[in-house]
């Protein structure tokens, strides 16, 4: 879906011949994603943003102009992605870009932002070479990356007595770098823990019978899984069929996020230690007035990606707003160490990394009424698990 | 011990699910010889519709078990109304092109489950009664996984039974063998067809529904299957049910077995078997030799250097194309250069295709070459041409290499093995993350400040394509290009006068990955970044859409299609959300409108509209 937009808004002008004020004239932000690839994500993220958009606007825009948001499909490529920036800062005239869900996608724009000169303020990608190794000054992030995640989990899974460990996750870089750093802090906290199997399923064809058994050869005392999604489903009914989780612990990255969780239904794994977001359960006020607003227009409960949408168009909306003009350099000025009320609580874009303190909520999986939801959980904030800032400066190239 | 039967019992199920989808693909291709790409989107179907079924029927076992052979008999009656409405019409289209119609299905079909059953994934019930798991000296054996063993040797045993012992089936394998003949002899081959084409799709639609009680439904379920499916069929024996049967328990044991000796090495364990099946058997398992049937089908006319008019014509569009600078702006120039970067890659592609009788299904090995070599040669410090080159120089050398494998093979065996090796190579470059970066690409490949501008790149790109259709045409005509379209329209007479058929079209192999290897990295520079995608199967399909789009019997039709195809998909990718639907339609609409692609139906059609204006003048003077 794209707003409409050029040749239409065009007309429409012409038609009732406005010269409207400079003033009235609206300030665009570019916004890619993958909607048609991965829609169960991107269509409540979409939500989210235009949520807060009409909040926004609702309360007279920022510094007296309304915000546009030109959106567009990357269909999950990142070459679409970077045609779809070409569009967006070439033709349509946006001020900045937001946006990207894959990692690699949210990588390319942020290599695009920095050859540009385009401020760009990623939500969703994971990926640690965001902000560290590839990180550059045009290129902010919001959502906890994977060190973040694997800290937390980590955090949580030092405090288990199982020493036996396996380890299940996809064959890329997101579960590379994701195994990898869990093990790497965990053997900090434990250095006892021993990591008896791993297996290496290709993303979205898991074997899951036969991963399964191989992990349960190895006998366990707990798995760290990062699958997701439809592998994630197969594993657990397979893994169920076979007792593979019967007196083990699971770790499992983000399969506490409605996305994930949701669809198991009456399936989902119970007593597995998780991150994602209870929406259900959080009673701070800031979360109650988003939870209202969102099921008020939409009819429905949010989602991870909800709020992920929500606080990347209200920290857009603060950046435009701090920074009182357009041009990249203030935007960037106003964005190093801003703070902005976020569902979750304030946040801030540190000045170190432009990485975002958002966290994330930390719980076990349990069933209720049929259905998988997190119980115990606590929100864990971002800042007391990214590494400190001596390690951050060795990873990112400076200057 | 009881750990290795557990592993075994997991690849006969797992075997079971890839041999219904695989048998019913196997079958379509053998009787009517449509490359059926539309089959994951049938087997998806098949799950979404048993999806729907079976929470409202799940009751009770009865209920669940109609519920599934429901949605297969309703997944069978949707592809046969794509039979009788869709490919009746072109089943005398050059061969592949049915690929391209099927093409256009399956990517309407991803957009219509999404929205008719939504985005999120669904979660079917499990079998009534088979949720738990037997213990078979001291293996678990999931109940359902007992089911699928015993399913997938019935539904062989089936149709065995239907092809041998039944007068229809009889034809059916008739019709495999000999299609010409059967014909002859009076049998009605358009219900046959019809009637393959429908067991086939409920074959699919089968497989995917049995899915449900082990999986979630989604959208993508289509792309996760149909590859594997196209590599059981192969590695079988294209046609034979019985080596799809053999070829979906080896691969399936492969698996379970090869995760444990090497966990990271799943997804290029199949493709590593159907090379070395291929090269080992070059008609699969139990495959027969395919009937020398090249001759003619790729032929067409006889082909003749531009008439006067296109001479003078062909100039005059470079020079419109030239001029493009200064009336568009940056963004449709960068758009332009994409387009021009996707039509050197389909004329590469063209040239093996048209020209070398050759198509392939994993061009975009070279392409993605191009791009890598392009990408790591400037993150070494080299300037844009020193890495333009070395991204050619590295897809020549892949083509070289692949190619003397490949070159061995004709036809449908041909096009799968350089679909191997794409994947080989694609698995490589996504996992190896330590060289290739993986998943997440090599940034900042940047043109050098004199290219940087989106005009003075646009400049290069049209350059760089002239420049390629140029020599690629020059080569098309000279003694070299006469020796390869005789070994495409006549291997044994070419081999017969002297022609050495391999090396031949080696060359003719290597010479089209060097010119997709310098589209490759022109692209490279283009998007300043390179990411796994450019070497995955995705661009050898856009590749073949393109050439198929713009004409296989001509020589430069590419060019139209590569302009047809890359902008409308990028136009209507910024415009909606449903751009596989529309896209879809429209090549749907076109394949039956211009049946022998769009340059080639305008090469048709000149001729004859001439002819009917000569005739109305002379008509008109006898009036007078």
């Amino acid at each position: 879906m794209s707003l409409p937009r050029g040749l239409g808004l065009a007309a429409l002008g012409a038609i009732i011949g406005i010269g409207a004020a400079r003033a009235a004239e609206p300030i665009r932000i570019g916004e890619i994603n993958s909607y048609s690839a991965l829609p169960a994500f991107t269509v409540p993220y979409r939500k989210g943003w235009q949520l807060a958009l009409d909040e926004i606007n609702a309360a007279g825009g920022v510094n007296g102009r309304k915000i546009e948001v030109i959106s567009k499909d990357d269909g999950g490529k990142p070459g679409a992605a970077l045609t779809a920036a070409n569009e967006l800062t070439m033709q349509d005239g946006v001020v900045m870009l937001m946006g990207g869900f894959f990692s690699n996608i949210g990588l390319a724009l942020g290599d695009y932002a920095a050859h540009r000169h385009v401020f760009y303020l990623a939500g969703e990608p994971l990926t640690d070479a965001m902000v560290w190794k590839d990180g550059n000054r045009y290129t902010f992030r919001l959502r906890p990356d994977n060190y973040e995640q694997a800290a937390m989990l980590a955090d949580a899974a030092a405090k288990l007595p199982a020493k036996r460990w396996a380890s299940i996750a996809p064959n890329y870089e997101y579960g590379q770098s994701a195994v990898r750093v869990f093990k790497q802090l965990l053997a900090k906290k434990r250095p006892d823990v021993q990591w008896v199997a791993e297996q290496w399923p290709p993303q979205g064809k898991i074997d899951a019978g036969a991963v399964a058994e191989a992990i349960a050869q190895a006998k366990p005392d707990a798995i760290l899984n990062v699958t997701f999604g439809p592998d994630l489903v197969k594993l657990v009914r397979e893994g169920e069929a076979r007792g593979l989780f019967k007196g083990v612990t699971v770790v499992s990255f983000l399969t506490g996020e409605p996305e994930y969780l949701e669809p198991m239904k009456a399936e989902a794994p119970s007593g597995w230690i998780v991150t994602g977001y209870p929406w259900y359960g959080i009673d701070t006020p800031a979360h109650k007035a988003f939870l209202d607003a969102y099921e008020t227009k939409y009819h429905q409960h949010p989602y991870m990606g909800s709020v992920v949408g929500y606080t990347e168009m209200k920290v857009a909306a603060a950046i435009l707003a701090k920074a009182g003009g357009t041009e990249t350099d203030k935007l960037i000025a106003a964005a190093e160490g801003l703070s902005v009320p976020s569902p979750f609580g304030e946040i801030t874009l540190r000045r170190i990394d432009h990485q975002s303190t958002l966290g994330t909520y930390l719980g076990k999986t349990a069933l209720k009424n049929d259905s998988g939801v997190m119980v115990d959980f606590r929100y864990e904030p971002g800042q007391d698990f990214l590494p400190s800032d001596a390690e951050v400066r060795a990873m990112r190239p400076q200057g | 011990m009881s750990f290795v039967l557990a592993q075994f019992l997991t690849g006969l199920a797992s075997a079971a699910s890839l041999f219904l989808a695989a048998s019913g693909l196997s079958l379509i291709f053998g009787v009517s010889r449509v490359v059926n790409f539309a089959h994951g989107a049938f087997y998806m179907l098949g799950a979404y519709i048993a999806y729907t079924l079976t929470t409202h029927l799940a009751g009770s076992a009865v209920g669940f078990w109609a519920a599934v052979l429901l949605a297969a008999l309703a997944t069978a009656a949707i592809g046969t109304l794509m039979e009788i409405t869709l490919l009746r019409r072109i089943y005398r289209a050059p061969p592949l092109f049915q690929l391209l119609a099927t093409f256009g299905v399956a990517l309407m079909a991803e957009d219509l489950v999404l929205l008719i059953w939504g985005p999120s994934d669904l979660l079917g019930p499990r079998a009534p009664g088979l949720s738990g798991a037997f213990h078979i000296l001291g293996a678990p054996l999931p109940r359902y996984d007992a089911l699928l063993i015993v399913v997938g040797p019935s539904v062989l045993g089936l149709l065995w039974l239907l092809l041998h012992r039944t007068r229809w089936g009889r034809m059916l394998r008739a019709a495999t063998e000999d299609r010409e003949m059967v014909a002859v002899l009076g049998i009605n081959q358009k219900w046959l067809f019809t009637g393959a084409f429908a067991l086939g799709i409920f074959l699919a639609g089968l497989g995917g529904a049995l899915q449900i009680p082990r999986e979630s439904v989604s959208h993508d379920m289509d792309l996760g299957i149909i590859v594997e499916v196209f590599v059981i069929v192969v590695i079988g024996g294209l046609g034979s049910i019985p080596g799809a049967f053999l070829a979906a328990l080896l691969v399936s044991e492969l698996n379970v077995f090869g995760i444990m000796l090497l966990p990271t090495a799943s997804l290029v364990l199949v493709f590593a078997v159907m090379a070395a099946v291929l090269i080992l058997r070059p008609y699969g398992l139990l495959g027969a030799p395919e009937a020398m049937r090249a001759a003619g089908e790729w032929a067409g006319r006889v082909w003749k250097p531009m008439p006067r008019g296109a001479r003078l014509l062909a100039p005059a569009a470079l020079l419109l194309a030239a001029s493009a600078p200064l009336w568009l702006g940056g963004y449709a120039l960068s758009v332009g250069a994409e387009i021009l970067i996707a039509a050197i890659f389909a004329a590469s592609l063209q040239f093996l295709m048209s020209v070398g009788g050759q198509a392939s299904f994993g061009h975009a090995a070279y392409f993605g070459l191009g791009a890598y070599g392009a990408a790591m040669a400037t993150a070494a410090g080299l300037g844009m041409p020193a890495s333009l080159l070395i991204g050619i120089a590295a897809s020549l050398a892949g083509g070289i290499a692949f190619g003397w494998f490949c070159v061995r093979l004709a036809g449908v065996y041909f096009a799968m093995l350089t679909l191997a090796f794409a994947q080989i190579l694609w698995t490589v470059v996504f996992q190896w993350v330590d060289v290739t970066g993986g998943d997440n690409g090599i940034l900042n490949v940047w043109p050098a400040r004199w290219a940087s501008s989106a005009a003075h790149f646009y400049w290069l790109t049209l350059a760089a394509m002239a420049g390629s259709v140029l020599l690629l045409r020059i080569v098309a005509f000279s003694p070299f290009g006469y020796a390869l379209r005789a070994t495409r329209d006549s291997p044994l007479r070419a081999a017969a006068i002297g022609i050495d058929v391999s090396r031949t079209r080696w060359l003719a192999f290597a010479l089209a990955a060097a010119f997709a290897g310098l589209a490759g990295a022109l692209f490279a520079f283009l998007k300043g970044s390179v990411f796994p995608d450019s070497l995955g199967i995705g661009v050898s399909i856009d590749g073949l859409v393109m050439v198929l789009l713009g004409g296989v019997g001509t020589i430069s039709g590419a060019i139209a299609g590569a302009a047809v195809y890359k902008a409308l998909s990028i136009w209507l990718m910024t415009e909606t959300d449903y751009s596989r639907l529309v896209l879809g339609a429209l090549i749907v609409v076109l394949v039956v409108a211009f049946p022998r692609g769009i340059a080639g139906s305008w090469q048709t059609l000149v001729p004859s509209l001439r002819l009917a204006l000569r005739r109305r003048g002379a008509l008109a003077e006898r009036g007078a």
